[in-house]
């Protein structure tokens, strides 16, 4: 190329080669500080899984453990509270829970591996507050009481289902669990199979 | 000797100009900055959010100095701010009736560029700079408000952050965890939101701050009568309805920091808590993930939107009603179709348009703080049919509406 003449097209060639050069350079540079904010090992080791010894449950109570970090309930269901899990499933968002999580063991109506046992994270699946254990708490027809999430008004059966009308998608998630022994639940692991 | 010390005064200032635009920045924003002479009460709470954002700042500095951003600490350092630290209560207290008063400072400065149409053109980048500054404040306050790791500041946090959970096919509950670094909020929640709380939002803020004034001073402010000073120039090219910025608006401003202060004072030694609505009673007690409190309230300066999200019976919907409710004021520039910027010239229609939204927007923010029964979701939906309605129907209204002429020059009643 001779003398003066400014070849812009390959100006315009070379600074968008930069640009791009440049964007992808910054881009991979993003990656480490966007997966900084991720879970560290020491957090995720912390969501190992935990013993319940449930031999001091009777029925109608309920405890809570941590498993990681949320509130992990095991609730020892009266016969009284069982039979209020039928019959009224057309007033449920999702009585079957096939667009809720849970594991496949406890597809049936108590969400149980044990009718009268039952575990379940206490997390309302609107916007994470932990609902109230209200059993027999009569706040609309339908409803014979259950959970109550006093953030958004969030009901729920005595199975974790969550009624038509309330803010919440889907029913209280069921974590993965196995009974270690007749006292003893593992919660947090299940070996694949309960 | 003064004609000595002036040349000297004048080779300093003189010395530095030839090195720094000092006289000129001081000059093109303060002493020939020409400002419409007809500003009134509504026109103080520019310089006021300025001065509440220094006290922010400031104080801010000094709580970091005793404040400890862990699970383990946090609750306790604020307890021994409040307890232990010299004048620590002040300063804490100067700090959390701020960041409200903050909120006051800057929903009246907005409302102010909404009846007077401060945002039409030419000033739309500086509405969208102002509506930038507004969303940095919200998210300032949010993370702000986790630090004393009361039952309060986590569950507000857990709840505020599940929003995000509602995005769907896979990528809300993934940015959950990515945002609190852990399955509940944590530690690591805790330990970035005091990052970002300390450094980069404020950083982010001033930067802004900086660009809208930049802004207003290009295009020049507006005032009450909505009308342009510069169309009516004098021999000298300055407009005559101008007055320099310095020494008549920082006089006015002054008078308007010192009654602020006053207020202010008042607040932080008679009622800092504000009876629950500054700070709330169960944030004195310290967070546990294991248990919600009974009743789940945000501070006020949220509760219109925490309102509309609780108006709303599903989770997706609701938290895009929640957004649009805020992102609707981005558009606020180009919804309004009106010949005439300020409200005093504008036809009934706009006039009942702005006291509906005003009176909706404060039902909202009651409502927001109260438990949700029956009946309150009810008067929120009408609220927030009205709130939407307001913004969505405003290209009508205002352009079918007949407007009063302006006047050739501003008027000062």
């Amino acid at each position: 190329m001779s003398g003066d003449e400014v070849d812009l097209g390959r100006r315009r060639m070379i600074t968008g080669a930069t640009a791009v050069t440049g964007g992808v350079g910054a881009a991979c540079v993003a990656v480490p500080f966007v997966s900084y904010w991720e879970p560290s090992v020491a957090a995720q080791a912390a969501g190992a899984p935990v013993e319940v010894d449930i031999s001091e449950l009777r029925p109608g109570e309920k405890i809570t453990v941590e498993w990681q970090r949320k509130p992990v309930w095991v609730i020892r269901r009266t016969e009284e509270e069982l039979a209020t899990l039928q019959g009224h499933e057309d007033s449920l968002r999702d009585p079957q829970s096939e667009e809720s999580d849970q594991p496949d063991y406890v597809a049936n109506a108590n969400r149980s591996l044990k009718p009268e046992y039952l575990v379940m994270i206490g997390i309302c699946t609107h916007l994470g507050c932990s609902p109230t254990f209200d059993p027999g708490r009569e706040l609309e027809s339908g409803w014979s009481g259950g959970f109550f999430c006093p953030c958004h008004g969030g009901k729920y059966d005595l199975a974790g289902r969550v009624l038509n009308g309330v803010p919440p998608p889907k029913n209280m998630a069921v974590p993965p669990h196995r009974y270690l022994s007749d006292t003893v639940i593992l919660v947090g692991e299940d070996e694949g199979v309960a | 000797m003064v004609a000595r010390l002036k040349q000297i005064a004048c080779g300093l200032i003189g010395w530095i100009d030839a090195r720094f635009p000092m006289t000129k920045w001081w000059n093109e924003h303060l002493a020939q900055y020409y400002a419409p002479k007809n500003f009134n009460f509504w026109y103080f709470f520019g310089s006021l959010a300025l001065l509440v954002l220094v006290n922010q700042i400031l104080t801010g500095i000094f709580l970091t100095m005793n404040y400890k951003p862990s699970e383990a600490d946090a609750f306790a350092s604020v307890e021994y701010i409040m307890r232990d630290v010299s004048w620590g209560w002040l300063v804490r207290y100067m700090h959390s009736v701020g960041a409200s008063l903050f909120f006051v400072v800057i929903y009246l400065h907005m409302f102010r560029g909404l009846i007077y149409g401060s945002y039409k053109n030419p000033r739309e980048l500086l509405w969208l700079f102002g509506m930038v500054i507004y969303l940095l404040l919200m998210a300032e306050a949010f993370m702000g408000y986790l630090l004393p790791w009361g039952q309060m500041s986590f569950w507000g946090a857990q709840v505020i952050i599940n929003l995000f959970g509602a995005i769907p096919f896979g990528i809300g509950d993934a940015l959950t965890v990515w945002i609190r670094g852990d399955f509940a909020v944590g530690d690591p929640t805790l330990n970035r939101f005091f990052a970002l709380h300390v450094a980069a939002i404020p950083l982010l803020l001033v930067a802004l701050v900086f660009f809208h004034i930049i802004a207003l001073h290009e295009v020049g402010s507006n005032n009450p009568d909505g009308i342009e000073i510069k169309k009516n120039k004098g021999p000298d090219g300055i407009p005559l309805d101008g007055i320099p910025f310095h020494p008549y608006y920082t006089v006015k401003d002054i008078f308007g920091t010192g009654m602020f202060l006053i207020l202010f004072a008042l607040i932080v030694f008679f009622a800092p808590e504000m009876t629950g609505k500054f700070l709330e009673p169960d944030n004195f007690v310290a967070a546990d993930a294991m248990v919600t409190p009974e009743h789940i309230a945000p501070l006020w300066y949220f509760a219109p939107f925490y309102a509309i999200l609780r108006a709303v019976p599903d989770k997706l919907m609701g938290v895009m009603a929640m957004g649009g409710a805020i992102g609707v004021m981005f558009l606020l520039p180009w919804l309004d179709r009106s010949k005439v910027r300020s409200i005093r010239y504008r036809g009934p229609l706009t006039k009942i348009a702005v006291t509906l939204f005003v009176i909706s927007f404060l039902v909202l923010g009651a409502l927001g703080t109260m438990p949700a029964g029956d009946v309150e979701t009810w008067i929120a939906r009408i609220c927030s049919v009205i709130y939407f309605g307001f913004f969505l129907l405003m290209p009508i209204y205002t352009s079918i509406e007949n407007t009063l002429p302006e006047p050739d020059r501003v008027t000062m009643k």
